[in-house]
């Protein structure tokens, strides 16, 4: 049992979604099974269209799948909340709260209130404080807590939205493509960081991507989808390198290479992404 | 020729050396007198000249408006025969009313100022009332599809009906002048406001609603934290539209109850072919408009954030 919770910790069986249009069924993925261990580092990855994000919504709970089920820490994943973060592409962060609001209404929801579950007591307003402060301090943004989000970088916006979903601790992180909108340099930066705080905080991370290096630098297992409509998962792959990654030593890496030479095959050799047109 | 020699070292300075630059061609054309202003200009270039010209660029074009309005003014009053009195004389008669606002002879002979106050107090209780109804009703037609699908048709049908129209409907239900022009401002301020909040809520962000389900926010919370601060520039909005409506009416339906009040005191002058005092009415009734709308749109812009863009 215990070792069930551990290595399947967030189990999708035979998860199907449809949606409805007007055009009639969209069958967006099928036949979905898939198995993510306590502490892992999944990578969701595949062409634009595929279904990816559809899955990170049915794990976050944002939608209900038409078939199959979803479990995480052995409970039906029954609607949203605290316990599966999720760090949204366009950051979603509530423009008139300043970065530390922000974070403090995650932080507030979550501890503010006696929690049934794990029994732990309410946190006064200091202890709440403190934990919104030790987020955005791992985060390195502790000189911009009272700044809005306008007045700070599209990377520094970013940085808030994993500081908000870190400082819930929750059982999971959700990233949906969490660095997409960002330049090279700022993901490569952001990145690093995040190899940092998943090492510090032994995360279990599912993330949204399509950058192949993203994937293979960031991974524990590579989830490979074919092409949509009705996508499913073509491949996984195992990342077998040794943490901590140093992204410079990995560039030389033969298996790092070998590892990103699989993923480019199955994304454009043998799932090269024909257009549609629409 | 002075002013080419004296150009070339500038010109490789940089932008602020073409600002001065600039500025020296305007002064160029400022014929004789120019010589002393270009070598005063010369000594300033390093710290930083005073920028006369986009302060003349700020002022002189709408001076120029204005003494164009004047300057029509006065010539349509020469050609009628001082039937539409001069620009002079009605200054001479505004500094007499306003030396004088608020004085009382009797309910139909008061200060200018009363008669304003009399204005904006029916504006406001009218327009508070239309906020205390259209607010609601917009979050309420926002939120929910059925009461969009049953409320947008009586809007559109009424909405575009003329306030006065409804003036007499006020006097017969409320039997008073007075209630009726409030009445009135009610109806043509609260259109603009359950529309605007309507529109707003229907535009809340689907993400930061996702992010309310995620961080699972009370009722309460999303209420206060996500709803709220989201329709507001919309609302506001919405409130600027009907402010400017409700002004623009209560001139028409205060000609029409009688009593105090700016637009009653504009149809009393023209009982007593006194135009200097309605040309000095409608000056005030434009500025104390200009003055409302300002005032909105500051806070309106005090309260509009940065929107996500998805």
């Amino acid at each position: 049992m215990h070792d069930n919770q551990t290595t399947k910790f967030i189990d999708i069986v035979h998860v199907e979604q449809t949606f409805k249009t007007k055009k009639g069924p969209f069958c967006a993925l099928r036949d979905i099974n898939l198995t993510v261990a306590k502490g892992e580092f999944v990578a969701l990855i595949g062409h634009s269209g595929c279904g990816k994000s559809t899955l990170l919504n049915l794990i976050a709970g944002l939608t209900v799948p038409t078939q199959g089920h979803l479990l995480c820490d052995n409970r039906e994943i029954a609607g949203p909340g605290p316990d599966r973060a999720v760090v949204f592409q366009n950051h979603s962060l509530l423009p008139w709260l300043t970065c530390f609001e922000n974070v403090y209404l995650g932080v507030e929801r979550v501890f503010g209130a006696a929690n049934k579950s794990t029994g732990a007591p309410s946190e006064n307003k200091a202890q709440l404080m403190a934990r919104t402060d030790a987020a955005l301090a791992l985060v390195g943004l502790t000189p911009a807590a009272q700044k809005r989000p306008g007045e700070i970088s599209g990377g520094m916006k970013q940085r808030v939205g994993i500081a908000r979903a870190l400082a819930m601790e929750p059982k999971v992180l959700l990233m949906d493509e969490p660095f997409g909108a960002l330049d090279a340099l700022t993901r490569a930066k952001l990145q690093d960081e995040l190899l940092e705080i998943v090492a510090r905080t032994h995360s279990t991370v599912v993330m949204v991507t399509h950058d192949v290096d993203e994937a293979v630098l960031l991974s524990d297992k590579i989830v490979m989808m074919t092409n949509g409509p009705s996508a499913t998962i073509g491949e996984v792959l195992s990342v077998k390198l040794d943490r901590p990654r140093n992204r410079v030593q990995l560039a030389e890496d033969r298996q790092y290479v070998l590892y990103r030479k699989a993923v480019i095959d199955f994304l454009y050799t043998r799932q090269s992404h024909v257009e549609k047109a629409a | 020729m002075v002013s080419a020699i004296f150009h070339s070292p500038l010109d490789t300075i940089g932008p602020q050396a073409v600002a001065t630059n600039a500025h020296q061609n305007t002064m160029k054309s400022i014929a004789a007198n120019a010589m002393p202003t270009r070598a005063t200009a010369s000594k300033d270039v390093n710290k930083q000249p005073y920028d006369w010209r986009s302060l003349w660029l700020a002022v002189l074009p709408p001076v120029l408006g204005f003494g164009l309005l004047v300057g029509i003014w006065a010539l349509v009053s020469i050609s009628t025969a001082s039937s539409i009195p001069s620009p002079a004389d009605t200054f001479k008669q505004a500094v007499v009313i306003f030396s004088d606002p608020f004085y009382r002879n009797g309910p139909n002979d008061q200060g200018l100022g009363w008669n304003i106050l009399a204005s904006l107090q029916r504006v406001a209780v009218g327009f508070g009332l239309a906020a205390a109804v259209g607010i609601p009703v917009g979050f309420a037609v926002g939120r929910f599809k059925f009461l969009s699908r049953m409320f947008n048709p009586l809007i559109s049908l009424l909405r575009p009906v003329s306030p006065l129209a409804w003036l007499p409907i006020g006097l017969l239900v409320f039997k008073g002048a007075d209630p009726a022009a409030i009445w009135t401002i009610f109806i043509c301020s609260i259109w603009p406001m359950i529309i605007n909040t309507a529109v707003g809520v229907q535009r809340v962000p689907q993400d930061y609603m996702n992010v309310a389900r995620v961080l699972n926010l009370s009722e309460w919370k999303i209420v206060t934290k996500i709803l709220f601060p989201s329709v507001l520039p919309y609302m506001l909005t919405g409130v600027r539209l009907a402010v400017g409506t409700a002004w623009l009416v209560i001139v028409a339906a205060e000609m029409l109850t009688g009593g105090v009040g700016i637009g009653f005191w504009v149809w009393d002058e023209w009982n007593n072919l006194n135009v200097k005092n309605i040309i000095i009415a409608i000056f005030v009734i434009g500025i104390v408009g200009l003055i409302l709308e300002y005032a909105l749109i500051k806070i309106a812009t005090a309260f509009t954030f940065e929107e996500v863009k998805s």
